[in-house]
């Protein structure tokens, strides 16, 4: 059995226990919880020290028979994108189940439940970047929506059942259209010689130009509406809005990941032709994306809303590293999918807490929480700085690529995109401002700094982004491997500098 | 010198085990007391369909032989569908024993003096049981007729018991006397046009059976006029038993107003039964004439499929969703029969186990929500169940989800096994409409989720009874189906594979 299997099967047991404690007993559940979550986090970063580097192909592979009829196996293996992916996830829930250690008593049904959730919602993060079976990736694609829907209508606040069901909506319709293609997929494989939901086989097919644009097509909305890419955006606000800081941070931190990795993983390999004829349109969007996504940021009034348009942005900056088409890019854009999670994470549950002890999530209700509470103001104040790039944070690093690769080949786009980054010193700097400095009002005077439990959350989130912001060497070590093998098969290449005279 | 017709008895054995099951009901209702009847009568039926299956499963393996001088025949598809039959059948009986849901005289006119004598002397008529069994004969019969006269037969023994069904409820007797009223009058008139439609085609052919057809077919010279007027009036008789748009109308009242467990029942079998004699009638009689009637069948398709996703979102009441959900999977399994392929074919036989279980089950669930009056229909009055009853509002979203084509229930592989199959015929429009009528009916199937678990409750006296033991292991055992049939669909897949074929 594969250690990936492994990984998926943790939390599961997990969830299998927590089922059978009293509901009474909240506090043990979350102990539970909290140690499979660590238990899982161990075994991913054991795994990554098994990791060979220099290998091209899959590793941790495993194969099994599950609907015989379709060729359709239970099929997972990593390269070096899904491994620091699995990496970032298997980090951030635990760091989620200890910032959040109350945010499950006020919802519609108990704390058992919310951890059962969570954790499955935890398998099928993990198994969505393992899998190397389109069909098992496209379960687990659609399955893991409902553990969210659950999270967000259950737990949340505000318009949470609407909000739960727009996500829910939004993405189940870009999943069908996946369904379409991924059928199309295996249709035109089965004519070339067997049928097969193999990822590495199916990149082999030769498909004609005007199909692959169709399943192109059906891939790319499915992701587009997961990344979420403007305008398929519209879900995400009201998600964020509505969902705990813990659930937010989950779902833009790694499930909307999925929509990115789903780009590189699927479109790319499945259809390169297709993906250079889409090329222009895409980085169109991605470069409306950075834009749209910082104006509106700066005229937020809801922290959450703030966090999530930030996001949208970023999402722009993650597709126009990925259809740059250049190594620099491509790496610059998975390296950032990494940086995202955790810097989301900072913000969300910084927020969390800030919202959390003042009992309002807009901005203006804050004022000079620096001098109340400073642990807490200066964690929000490094994650906002890691939103907007501060050199020093890992997050530099990955914009950094993902403008210098994209500048190469389209230099309009990525001028464009630099605006973003000024862009996002405004809307970090005008929150910032507001809420940390300036007057105390009477209302925001009681609110209580962070307690040994949240500094342990929040440091490894710090800790990670300074890390790799000045030592991204580990992390690009992995991940230039799975670029390298993208860009050949894609069939493209850096353009050489030219040396003016 | 006249020699007997050889008519295979072991072949036909399931089918007599069921018709003979059903007689000694009859004569149960005639000559054993009150008291023992409805015990008795459960348990014969149940009994007959256990036996019947048995046969069945013993001459499983002597698929591809005609029987009753070659107008049956029983092979791998016809051998599956009639199994499919009787499991769905037992489920519908467990549901059909809580007798609260039927009228204790259903010849009593409603409110009349008789009815009320009827109830209060606490008397119960059990017809109901033998009718079922009628009709699980002839839903048996229907997909392995290959000739028009018994299908003709089959169509009617199938039809005429679930007439009376429909109007037995206890409750709400008008409506449901008006519902098994407008389902006679309108399957009457369907039925004439099937009858007409094989008369048609015999003037073609100069023959009743389906093989006889395709030779005119491929020998050509017949009148061209009589095969395609034949072509679309046995089409209307087809298409009106699926509940397809444009004859769909009748569905969503007669689903509302006949008892729910014979809804539930109805939907589930009715349509196994329809859509393997609307297979073998298309595959095996009118292959060879496809390019007169797939094009217009494909349009029903798409027309039906988006019709059922859209109609649902504004209806109000369970048993009316329920019933514009099962036109769009009517138009589902439609667009597996115009892939007219192998695949289409093992699609079709698994979808109507996996459907019929989900649909059994949720029909189950809406018998035990009730208030003082009976079953309570109406959503807007099921807001907030999930707190007063989580297990059973749970159930009921993992039939809905199952409905809606989510991963991980047998619904999902069903989809995805009719939609391979219409992209390997080259449909790909087909997949293209089913993917958005998807994505359109999980709205509505999402909604009662929504409303079942996100809502507060509403403040009356809706409450969800304490369920009879036998509905119990009804919905149970429809649960476990839909979810196994999700996690290891091959269990099932793989004997669906073998047995889809027909022989001409």
């Amino acid at each position: 059995m594969s250690i990936l299997t492994t990984l998926q099967l943790l939390p599961l047991i997990g969830a299998g226990l927590i089922a059978f404690l009293p509901v009474s007993n909240a506090k043990l559940v979350k102990q539970v919880a909290l140690g499979f979550a660590v238990l899982v986090m161990i075994v991913s970063i054991f795994m990554a020290f098994g990791f060979e580097k220099s290998e091209r192909s899959l590793q941790f592979s495993e194969s099994r028979s599950w609907i015989s009829a379709f060729n359709i196996n239970y099929a997972v293996g990593i390269d070096g994108m899904a491994l620091v992916l699995i990496l970032m996830t298997s980090i951030l829930v635990p760091i989620v189940f200890l910032a959040g250690w109350n945010e499950s008593e006020n919802g519609r049904w108990s704390v058992k439940t919310f951890y059962i959730l969570l954790l499955v919602l935890e398998t099928m993060m993990i198994g969505v970047f393992a899998a190397t079976d389109v069909f098992l990736f496209y379960v687990i694609f659609e399955a893991m929506l409902l553990p969210v829907y659950f999270l967000i209508g259950g737990y949340g606040s505000g318009e949470r059942a609407a909000a739960a069901m727009k996500f829910l909506l939004y993405s189940l319709f870009g999943g069908l259209l996946m369904l379409a293609s991924v059928i199309g997929l295996y249709i035109i494989s089965t004519n070339q010689g067997g049928g097969t939901f193999d990822i590495t086989k199916l990149s082999e097919l030769s498909i004609d130009t005007a199909t692959q644009n169709w399943l192109f097509l059906g891939f790319f909305i499915a992701f587009a509406i997961k990344a979420p890419l403007w305008p398929f955006h519209t879900w995400l606000p009201t998600a964020a809005k509505s969902a705990t800081a813990g659930t937010s941070t989950l779902l833009l931190g790694v499930l909307d990941k999925v929509g990115t990795y789903g780009m590189i993983r699927f479109c790319m390999s499945f259809f390169p032709e297709a993906t250079k004829t889409f090329t222009p349109a895409i980085i169109t969007l991605a470069v409306i994306s950075i834009l749209y996504g910082a104006f509106l940021a700066i005229g937020q009034k809801d922290i959450n809303s703030l966090i999530a348009f930030t996001s949208i942005s970023h999402f722009g900056f993650i597709t126009l590293g990925i259809f740059a088409l250049t190594s620099q890019g491509l790496s610059g854009a998975i390296f950032y999918m990494v940086n995202h999670g955790f810097s989301t994470a900072a913000l969300f549950l910084t927020a969390g807490w800030m919202i959390k002890r003042r009992g309002s999530s807009q901005i203006a209700d804050f004022g000079g929480l620096q001098r109340v509470a400073p642990v807490l103001a200066w964690s929000f104040f490094l994650a906002g700085m890691s939103a907007l790039a501060l050199p020093g944070l890992s997050s530099f690093v990955s914009e950094f690529l993902v403008l210098v690769g994209s500048f190469a080949k389209y230099p309009v786009a990525a001028i464009l995109g630099t605006t973003g980054i000024i862009l996002a010193s405004l809307y970090v700097l005008l929150a910032v401002q507001r809420a940390l400095h300036g007057e105390t009002p009477t209302s925001a005077a009681g609110i209580i700094d962070l307690n040994l439990r949240e500094k342990i959350a929040i440091g490894p989130v710090i800790a990670v982004l300074v890390l790799l912001g000045f030592y991204p060497k580990p992390a690009l070590d992995v991940i230039n491997p799975t670029t390298q093998t993208i860009m050949t098969h894609v069939g493209v290449s850096d353009p050489i500098a030219k040396v003016v005279k | 010198m006249l020699t007997s017709p050889k008519l295979d008895y072991a072949l036909l054995a399931p089918i007599l085990i069921i018709l003979a099951t059903a007689i000694l009901g009859v004569l149960v209702e005639a000559f054993i007391k009150q008291a023992l009847r409805a015990r008795l009568q459960l348990t014969i039926s149940l009994a007959g369909i256990v036996i019947a299956f048995e046969q069945l499963y013993r001459v499983r393996n002597q698929g591809s032989s005609m029987a009753a001088i070659t107008s049956v025949s029983i092979d791998g598809a016809g051998i599956f569908l009639q199994g499919t039959i009787l499991v769905l059948a037992f489920v519908g009986i467990l549901l059909i024993a809580d007798q609260d849901h039927f009228a204790p005289q259903a010849s009593a006119l409603p409110g009349s003096i008789e009815e009320a004598a009827a109830l209060e002397s606490g008397r119960a008529q059990t017809e109901v049981f033998p009718l079922t069994l009628f009709a699980v004969s002839g839903m048996m019969l229907f997909p392995v007729a290959t000739d028009f006269i018994t299908l003709f037969v089959a169509l009617e023994v199938l039809s005429l018991p679930l007439y009376l069904m429909a109007g037995l409820s206890r409750r709400r007797r008008l409506l449901s006397q008006e519902a098994a009223l407008k389902y006679f009058l309108l399957g009457a008139y369907s039925s004439a046009f099937f009858l007409f439609g094989a008369a048609l085609l015999y003037g073609y052919s100069g023959s009743l059976s389906l093989n006889g057809l395709t030779d005119a077919i491929h020998g050509g010279g017949g009148n061209d006029v009589f095969l395609l007027l034949g072509i679309a009036f046995v089409s209307v008789g087809l298409l009106f038993k699926v509940g397809a748009v444009p004859f769909h109308s009748w569905t969503p009242d007669v689903y509302q107003g006949a008892p729910t467990p014979i809804t539930g029942f109805m939907a589930a079998a009715t349509k196994a039964a329809a859509f393997g004699a609307t297979m073998r009638i298309f595959y095996v009689g009118l292959d060879a004439a496809q390019w007169s009637w797939k094009p217009i069948i494909s349009v029903i398709a798409v027309v039906t499929m988006l019709f059922g996703a859209i109609a649902a979102i504004s209806q109000r009441d369970i048993k009316r969703i329920l019933a514009f959900s099962s036109i769009a999977h009517a138009g589902f399994l439609l667009t597996a029969v115009v892939s007219l392929n192998q695949s289409g074919l093992a699609a079709l036989l698994f979808y109507s186990v996996a459907y019929g279980l989900a649909t059994l089950g949720a029909f189950g669930v809406v018998t035990l929500i009730r208030d003082s009056a009976g079953e309570v229909s109406d959503i807007n009055r099921w807001l907030g169940l999930g707190k007063k009853s989580p297990l059973i509002a749970a159930t009921m979203s993992l039939f809905l989800l199952s409905f809606a084509g989510i991963p991980l229930t047998s619904g999902f592989v069903g989809k995805f096994a009719i939609f391979s199959a219409a992209y390997e015929s080259g449909n790909i429009y087909l997949v293209v409409v089913g993917v958005l009528a998807s994505a359109i009916a999980v709205f509505f199937y999402l909604r009662i989720i929504l409303m079942l678990f996100f809502a507060d409750a509403s403040n009356d006296s809706v409450s969800v009874v304490i369920p009879p033991l036998l509905t119990r292991v009804a919905i149970f055992l429809s649960a476990i189906v839909t979810i196994l049939l999700g996690l290891a669909p091959s269990i099932l897949f793989d004997v669906a594979q073998n047995f889809a074929y027909f022989i001409r």
